[in-house]
């Protein structure tokens, strides 16, 4: 297909743009197959705003008499307006962005186009390999291996070719308990705690069914993870009932008689309908112009967003309070293991363990527990909170948890290496990019795809020193502690820099963060300075010495 | 706990191990106390609710409070802040303005200064005959003066028109106040009540400017409740701050019922809307509202701020204070219940003012001198009754009372510890700190926060466990040394230089080289414990494996949190142990002992769930 056969207007002149905080600017729109593009050329104010398709979530057209607007609203929240001139031009260049941002092919998307204008260091594609990973844990244990039983993806499609698990267990083990776990996703290690040596598994649910049935090899595998004598805890990410409802499908929860050396919690964490539900509800309370603070506080209450939040945490913290304070291994699974057992692994380690602060560790992180772990980020953020399509699979799975992270950040701003733009830059990659690393719902999709061949890939962007020094935390001081976040309702707010981000006036909180790092930037100039006059001192001291 | 701090004493039924005393105080502690014999909490409560409510002022904390210092040291401190000296720097008197002596012996209006601006052309008698025609004879006086364009902000009570009554020297005052700004050709009236409020008044033979009885005003009603409903709102918020363990939707949903943030909005709109007619418009505001000494006072102080950077900095946030709130009879006495007296006279209306300027450093983080700490302790001093600044309801009061020679100033004890309460990003040639500041009106609501630093202040484990503004500071005095040491390197490698190239012998050994850097290093770490996040893990040593129905006590619901049972906090604080470090904890320059005996306690169940 085509691009061109989509657009039937490129071009319009005298197109006026509005965004909030912002005069109205007059200018030129194009459109190519990938971006639309309104520049304007106005001596004292030239300036260009490049908008990716696929980061459209909604439009709406309206008329007055033959000057039409267009009203877009984008995934990352944004919502612009402009007004163009003759109802033609109008019609055709909304049907065209309509038909450009919801092309149901992925090979079209703009990663397979792009091609980077900067030198690559180092291929993001290979930077963080699980085999790294296995090779930093082999020097604190050998008590696991790496195991490469999926590596045809035919155990289980939503898991990466390769798997850390329990040294004593062996692959045709594996595949046995891959067809007692639901998707076939068998428990994997997720975190190794090397302060106390206790891990965290991570699974979907067992294949109980009605009739109780059960898995030896499953349960020795999860047993493998604990030492002679003690417990473990099952952290299930859906209520009792739910679980048990689980059963007529199925599906179900480890019994305690199979299990006997393991406790079960339930900590209930919402599933994705409803979250997109309080998404949308809380970006239209945002962006509600009503004058009235009752409003706003009852709005922000229905969308339940904070709630969300709030149990996330509850239940990470829940779980490295299990591993760090009552040296107890875990297992973290829900239903499928994709979305909620993710988002609780990840923050459970965001407060263990201090790599995990760090950017790069960030980074593995996320392609550790999120993308080789099987999150469907092509299902989850497809659509965004504006659009009108009916609802699939869309949910912000991934953006609650690098919102918690954030909350996180707000209680212990000098403990992560990274600052509020990092975590905001990936919820915008997550939604739409140039780069290939959050295409395909899991690892076997995406070599189907070819994507490290023929995309880009985001973290080769990213970890370029003139790139990571807008993300860094100019406050930040390593920190090697475990990290405790308090979870009251006092403690929580809202993220400002992503829900209010188009509509909030800005300047002076930059102003601010520009402060900060000129205050920490000066006085490591002056430490520098001082430490070289002081070694020419010495030298010079002791040349003297040597003339004496 | 000072006993002027204590709001409420509450005896609770008696319990198995005691006799429980819930004391909440007056800067948003609280404090439970068990009392093993009934008799001995009796007693306790009965002396605590005599103490807590002097009834003469010689009682009070500041009669006695003794900071050793010597009398030209107080009379020092209380010369720190000097209003003729602020007048002078607004620019007055002038052609327009003039200082008049009419309240002289007080004998006018007995809660106004005894110096009081005005404008040339109105004369003694206007001012008397006006004073006659406003409540409690709160005559128009000027509050602020722009300079640039001659507008002036004018503070007075509510005219005593009822349904149709005039005051001609009244309207004369008015015109004064015009003519005093000859670049525009009316004023605005500002009545900060709500519409209904004001009509009512009427009826008491109050009421409101006539627009047809004054030539070239233009009125607006700006609807800020009462002190009433402002005390219950605080009351209703600090009872969401008290819940044990609220969910998110109890707490936000508890937070709009009381409509504290709708307040703090109305009187910063209010400003708003003044400082907008001031500086864009040149145009000049008398303000009111019943009697011009509470809602007159937050919103001409807010407009102030916005105005003029002076008074964002440490010494001009006290002489704002002292101008707009001390000197023109604010009822410190009555609002914050100092002495025994009519509790429906209690509200916090200057706790709203200080409110407003948090939300403000919080829109404009580079503009204010100060840091969120000097608000917290000026909040704090206002109920304490340690520093004589705030007692009495009129300066006519502390006057007779002598204030000023028998206790000492606040503002020089502030001053004496600036250091703690600098706000790491201000600088004075930064753009914020120059000229209005414009916060965003309608319809950024979102921007108005719950200030859990102030409402949930000894809650610790609510805040943020490393502060940025700590972290900052230390870096900045850091920097300082380092500028410190480099001169002096500088100068001993030039020193050094000249002396081999004279093959001089010459050393200098000074010790400071060795001087250890990276202070803030180790300062700033944490104190950081779990919270209960969930109260299954106690239970689960004593299970035996193969025990009973495995659903039954599984469930984690919000019921069985609630019932905790009172060893979990214990428990948690033992656990802290492992990797307590000292947090840098807000250092209050020594006289608040209270800072610190909030302590940790309550904040495991706080965090349940």
């Amino acid at each position: 297909m085509e691009f061109a056969e989509l657009i039937k207007t490129p071009r319009a002149d005298n197109v006026v743009l509005h965004r909030p905080f912002h005069l109205a600017v007059e200018g030129t729109l194009c459109l190519t197959g990938h971006h639309l593009i309104f520049s304007s050329r106005r001596q004292d104010n030239a300036e260009e705003l490049w908008l990716l398709h696929s980061n459209i979530d909604s439009i709406e057209k309206r008329f007055v008499g033959s000057l039409g607007t267009i009203v877009i609203r984008c995934k990352d929240l944004r919502i612009i307006q402009l007004d163009i001139p003759g109802m033609e031009e109008c019609l055709n260049i909304a049907s065209s962005i309509e038909a450009l941002s919801t092309l149901d092919s992925v090979t079209l998307m703009y990663p397979f186009f792009y091609r980077p204008m900067f030198e690559v260091l180092e291929d993001g594609w290979s930077t963080f390999l699980l085999e790294q990973e296995f090779e930093l844990l082999s020097s604190v244990t050998n008590e696991w291996r790496l195991s490469c039983v999926n590596k045809e993806f035919s155990v289980c499609p939503s898991y990466p070719p390769v798997v850390i698990v329990p040294k004593s267990i062996d692959d045709e083990a594996l595949r046995k308990v891959a067809l007692f776990r639901h998707g076939g996703r068998f428990p994997v290690l997720s975190y190794y705690h090397k302060k106390n040596g206790m891990a965290m598994m991570r699974s979907s649910q067992p294949l109980t069914g009605t009739n109780g049935r059960r898995c030896k090899e499953d349960e020795k595998l999860i047993n493998a993870t604990l030492r002679s004598g003690r417990r473990g805890f099952v952290i299930d990410t859906r209520p009792l009932a739910v679980a048990q409802q689980a059963r007529a499908k199925g599906g179900g929860f480890e019994q305690e008689v199979h299990y006997p050396q393991w406790r079960r919690i339930h900590k209930y964490i919402e599933r994705f309908n409803i979250l997109q539900e309080s998404f949308i509800k809380l970006v239209e309370a945002c962006n509600d112009q009503s004058h009235n603070m009752d409003r706003w506080l009852s709005k922000l209450e229905a969308s339940n967003w904070l709630t969300h939040i709030k149990e996330l945490l509850t239940a990470a913290c829940l779980a490295a309070q299990c591993i760090d304070r009552e040296g107890a291994s875990v297992l973290v699974h829900g239903s499928e293991g994709t979305d909620s057992t993710l988002q609780v692994t990840s923050l459970a380690q965001i407060i263990l363990d201090p790599r995990c602060r760090t950017i790069r560790g960030f980074e593995a992180l996320v392609v550790r527990e999120w993308l080789q772990a099987g999150h469907p980020f092509q299902q989850r953020c497809a659509q965004s909170a504006y659009s009108n399509s009916k609802q699939k699979w869309e949910a912000p799975v991934f953006l609650l948890f690098l919102e918690c992270v954030w909350q996180i950040h707000r209680q212990f701003p000098c403990s992560f290496e990274f600052n509020e733009h990092f975590l905001i830059m990936l919820f915008e990659h997550a939604y739409a990019s140039q780069f290939g690393t959050f295409l395909g719902n899991n690892e076997s999709e995406r070599a189907k795809l070819k994507l490290p061949q023929k995309t880009m890939s985001l973290w080769s962007w990213v970890n370029r020193p003139e790139k990571l020094s807008r993300f860094q935390n100019p406050l930040y001081e390593a920190n090697s502690l475990v990290i405790w976040p308090s979870v009251a309702p006092q403690s929580l707010q809202l993220w400002e820099g992503v829900f209010l981000r188009w509509n909030r006036p800005s300047r002076f909180l930059e102003e601010a963060e520009e402060e900060r790092i000129n205050i920490i930037k000066y006085n490591k100039e002056l430490q520098a300075k001082v430490n070289a006059l002081r070694r020419q001192l010495a030298e010079l001291e002791t040349d003297g010495e040597v003339q004496e | 706990v000072l006993h002027s701090q204590i709001a409420s004493i509450e005896k609770q039924a008696t319990t198995a191990t005691g006799c429980p005393l819930l004391i909440r105080c007056k800067n948003f502690q609280v404090i439970h106390l068990v009392i093993p014999q009934e008799r001995d909490c009796h007693d306790v409560y009965i002396s605590l609710i005599r103490l807590a409510r002097p009834v003469k002022y010689e009682e009070l904390y500041c009669f006695s409070f003794n900071p050793k210092l010597d009398k030209e040291e107080r009379e020092q401190g209380w010369k720190l802040v000097d209003l003729n000296e602020e007048y002078n720097r607004m620019g007055v008197p002038n052609n327009y303005w003039q200082i008049s002596d009419v309240n002289r012996d007080y004998g006018v209006c007995d809660s106004y200064p005894t110096e009081v601006y005005v404008p040339k052309s109105a004369t003694a008698h206007i001012i008397v005959g006006s004073s006659k025609f406003r409540s409690r004879r709160r005559f128009p006086a000027l509050s602020y003066y722009c300079k640039g364009n001659n507008a002036s902000i004018c503070r007075s009570s509510q005219p005593l028109s009822g349904f149709s009554a005039r005051c001609l020297e009244d309207e004369q005052m008015l015109q004064a106040i015009r003519k005093a700004n000859p670049g525009s050709d009316f004023i605005y009236v500002v009545d900060t009540r709500p519409k209904l409020n004001a009509m009512a008044n009427r009826a008491a033979g109050k009421g409101y400017e006539n627009e047809d009885n004054y030539s070239n005003i233009k009125f607006q009603f700006i609807g800020i409740e009462n002190i009433h409903v402002m005390r219950n709102s605080l009351q209703k918020m600090l009872e969401v701050c008290e819940l044990k363990s609220p969910s998110m939707s109890d707490f936000l949903w508890g937070l709009e019922n009381s409509g504290w943030l709708k307040h703090i909005k109305a009187i910063m709109d209010a400003g708003i809307f003044i400082a907008k007619a001031v500086a864009e418009e040149g145009v000049s505001v008398l303000v009111h509202c019943s009697d011009g000494w509470d809602r007159t006072a937050q919103v001409c102080s807010v407009a102030s701020l916005l105005l003029d950077p002076y008074y964002r900095t440490m010494k001009g946030f006290m002489v704002l204070i002292e101008k707009d709130w001390v000197s023109f009879g604010h009822k410190f006495n009555h609002r914050y219940g100092n002495l025994d007296g009519d509790p429906k006279e209690i509200s916090p209306v200057i706790d709203q003012f200080i409110e407003c300027v948090w939300q403000l450093m919080e829109q404009f983080p580079c503009a204010f001198e100060f840091n969120e700490r000097f608000l917290i302790h000026i909040q704090h001093h206002i109920y304490s009754c340690q520093f004589g600044n705030f007692l009495c309801n009129s300066q006519k009061e502390r006057r007779e009372l002598k204030i000023k020679e028998r206790t000492y100033s606040l503002w020089a004890h502030l001053w004496k510890n600036r250091a703690d309460y600098l706000n790491p990003l201000y600088r004075s040639d930064h753009s914020q700190t120059q000229g209005t500041l414009h916060p965003q009106i309608a319809p950024c609501n979102f921007l108005y926060k719950f200030w859990s630093g102030m409402y949930n202040r000894f809650e610790k484990g609510l805040h943020p466990r490393q502060s940025v503004t700590d972290y900052l500071m230390a870096v900045k005095e850091e920097t300082q040394q380092l500028e410190e040491e480099l001169e002096v390197l500088q100068e001993r490698l030039a020193n050094l230089q000249k002396s081999q190239s004279g093959n001089n012998k010459v050393k200098s050994k000074q010790q400071d080289q060795n001087k250890q850097f990276g202070l803030y290093t180790s300062n700033n770490s944490l104190a950081n414990t779990p919270q209960e996040y969930s109260n299954d893990l106690k239970s689960f040593p004593s299970r035996s494996p193969s025990q009973g129905d495995e659903d039954s006590a599984l469930i984690l619901t919000q019921d069985n949190l609630k019932s905790s049972d009172p060893d979990l906090s214990a428990n948690s604080d033992q656990e802290s142990g492992v990797e307590d470090l000292s947090c840098r904890s807000p250092s209050g320059g020594g006289c608040l002992p209270s800072e610190d005996s909030g302590k940790d306690s309550d904040e495991a169940v706080f965090l349940a769930g």
